[in-house]
């Protein structure tokens, strides 16, 4: 009888899932805080023996698979020319590979920039600018001032076709480390992910795992395969899509809502409609959204940060606590777990908040045109209206005692008419938190992936 | 190749004539980078700089050319685009103006060819061929 443990080594859990292959079945999930500063294999193991304990017994795997977000996750920069175009481009592929973008320039690099890249730790720069046959100029400088100024870590190039033999002088002459990819925006609006995202993958198996402290534990696990994001990705794409009979849940969200970012993902085409006309840089069936400045500890003084003195004094009022202190209570100590009923209260707003905006950010907007030919809609972003399910993740969901209050503020309650957030979606929560570890399943076995998703999701009345 | 964007500015859903531009440009060998209707000046001069274009042409039909085109030659050499050539043509003005007027006006505006209601694309590639030196 095969067993499988999939393992998610995540920036504040490491997380186990053990699935019995023959009897398609989940035998037991448990988590215990990831040690990545000391030993990585401490909290891996402490998490294993919970897991024996709630199976009753210990037993044998024969595939260990791991997904990984430990020690900041992967973290990118990306490098365009223009904002609007290869630098939204470039943003979306990072994001779409399961990596943190966190950087973002646009135009010709400065020298304070490039420091930047060096001070933040980046792990892999995504560099890109001009269509096929476009501007070269761009790319080949910003090339030349990362050789000058030292860089050794990953450089992915995807832009302009056109350069690519300059570029790969460039990288030769400096002596980076330097792969060449297909353009990420070959024509305008138009978005090609596939080279650059696998890219990103590859580098990812070969050398960041290994700079995350994850090799220590090489000998006990099988492989690592996939930056955790991804692999929910991948669980949420083949859930909405379904796999040969299985049957699949179509147009689907994916609220994950953490202790440093709220990630969302949206799987369904940018519009099913024949009246409107679309506008901006393509849009992915599969996309992922990442909020750095939303989250329940590391992040959430972001949450607070943009309001304005008079919304934070009517929230204190209207609530009856002090937002600005409590927020920054979660930020100095992220290993707060809830221990009374106004904590609860807190962090169920707080996690309302990271609902509400992360949606704000990852919907499409439409806009009525009065043409002399009548009314047009010009649409930008994804159209959500009509999904089916929004499914929550993530700590704060998963423990909350009401989880329908935070996933509804991903749908239209304020009545804007141009955002078009989700309408009457059904609701889902990851209660076992299984979405990451059925993404790692779902490369081997991606009809049992389903058919454990598909059962293990819990649906909210 | 010389590379040409062409699109149809403004709240404007012409879309009949911007594929006859489209189709003519790309036959006589340009490479036409063609960003459709409802475009605004930013994104014609986005799509400029990605694809380093020679030329922009602006569409408008529907009377509002000139609120929609003003201030695009300021905003394409704050974008690094001082030498693009700036091409414009259509009903680009409401009623019935007088078209060298309208024509001054527009190349006051910084516009390099203006073109009256009517035109003919094959009249405006003589004078592509002739400014883009092919």
């Amino acid at each position: 009888m095969p067993n499988y443990l999939l393992v998610d080594f995540g920036s504040t859990f490491t997380k186990l899932c053990s699935v019995d292959i023959d009897a398609e079945k989940i035998l037991g999930t448990s988590a215990h805080y990831t040690t990545v500063s000391e030993d990585i294999s401490i909290g891996y193991n402490k998490a294993l023996n919970l897991l024996y304990d709630k199976i009753g017994k210990k037993i044998e795997f024969d595939q260990v698979i791991a997904c990984s977000s430990a020690a900041g996750g992967l973290k990118m920069a990306a490098i365009g020319l223009v904002e609007e175009l290869t630098v939204e481009a470039a943003k979306r592929v990072c994001l779409g590979a399961g990596a943190k973008v966190d950087l973002v320039f646009s135009h010709h690099l400065t020298k304070n920039e490039v420091r930047r890249i060096i001070k933040e730790d980046i792990d892999i720069i995504l560099l890109s600018g001009g269509s096929d046959g476009g501007n070269s100029e761009n790319v080949i400088f910003n090339a030349i001032l990362l050789g000058e100024m030292g860089i050794k870590i990953p450089i992915i190039y995807a832009g302009n076709k056109s350069a690519e033999d300059d570029i790969r002088d460039i990288f030769e002459k400096y002596d980076m480390d330097g792969y060449i990819c297909d353009n990420v925006m070959p024509k305008i609006n138009k978005l090609n992910p596939k080279c650059a995202r696998k890219t990103i993958r590859n580098i990812f198996l070969k050398q960041i795992i290994e700079a995350k402290g994850i090799k220590k534990i090489e000998s006990e696990i099988d492989r690592v395969i996939l930056p955790t994001p991804n692999a929910v990705l991948q669980a949420a794409k083949l859930l909405s899509e379904g796999y040969m009979e299985e049957k699949g849940l179509g147009d689907i969200v994916l609220i994950d809502i953490g202790g440093a970012t709220t990630d969302m993902y949206s799987i369904c085409y940018a519009t099913s409609r024949s009246d409107v006309i679309m506008h901006g840089l393509e849009e992915a069936f599969a996309k992922r959204t990442v909020e750095g400045d939303l989250g329940m500890r590391y992040s959430a003084p972001g949450i607070v940060k943009s309001l304005s003195e008079q919304e934070i004094a009517f929230i204190n009022k209207e609530k009856n606590i002090d937002i600005v202190k409590e927020v920054n209570e979660r930020y100095k100590n992220v290993h707060l777990l809830p221990h009374d009923e106004r904590d609860e209260f807190i962090d169920q707003f707080l996690a309302e908040m990271c609902a509400y905006r992360s949606m704000n950010r990852h919907c499409g907007r439409i806009h009525e045109v009065i043409t002399p030919m009548g009314k047009v809609f010009n649409q930008s972003g994804k159209d959500l209206t009509s999904v089916n399910y929004v499914i929550g993740t993530g700590g704060v969901v998963i423990n909350s005692k009401k989880q329908k209050e935070i996933l509804n503020q991903t749908t239209n309650i304020l009545n804007d008419q141009t955002q078009l957030r989700p309408k009457d979606p059904d609701f889902l929560v990851d209660q076992l938190y299984i979405l990451a570890p059925m993404g790692l399943l779902a490369q081997k076995d991606p009809r049992l992936a389903l058919k454990l998703m598909k059962e293990n999701l819990k649906e909210l009345k | 190749m010389k590379t040409i964007v062409i699109g149809v500015i403004g709240a404007d859903v012409h879309a009949v004539g911007n594929k006859i531009i489209d189709y003519t440009l790309v036959n006589s060998g340009y490479n036409v980078v063609n960003i459709g209707v409802l475009s605004s000046q930013e994104d014609f001069i986005n799509a400029a700089i990605e694809t380093d274009a020679d030329l922009i042409m602006v569409s408008s039909l529907y009377g509002h050319g000139e609120i929609d085109c003003r201030g695009m030659r300021e905003k394409c050499i704050e974008s690094g685009l001082e030498d693009i050539l700036l091409y414009v043509g259509g009903n680009i003005v409401v009623g019935k103006q007088e078209f060298n007027e309208v024509k001054e006006k527009f190349v006051d505006m910084g516009f390099d060819r203006v073109y009256p209601p009517g035109t003919s694309i094959d009249n405006a590639l003589e004078d592509i061929k002739e400014d883009l030196g092919e």
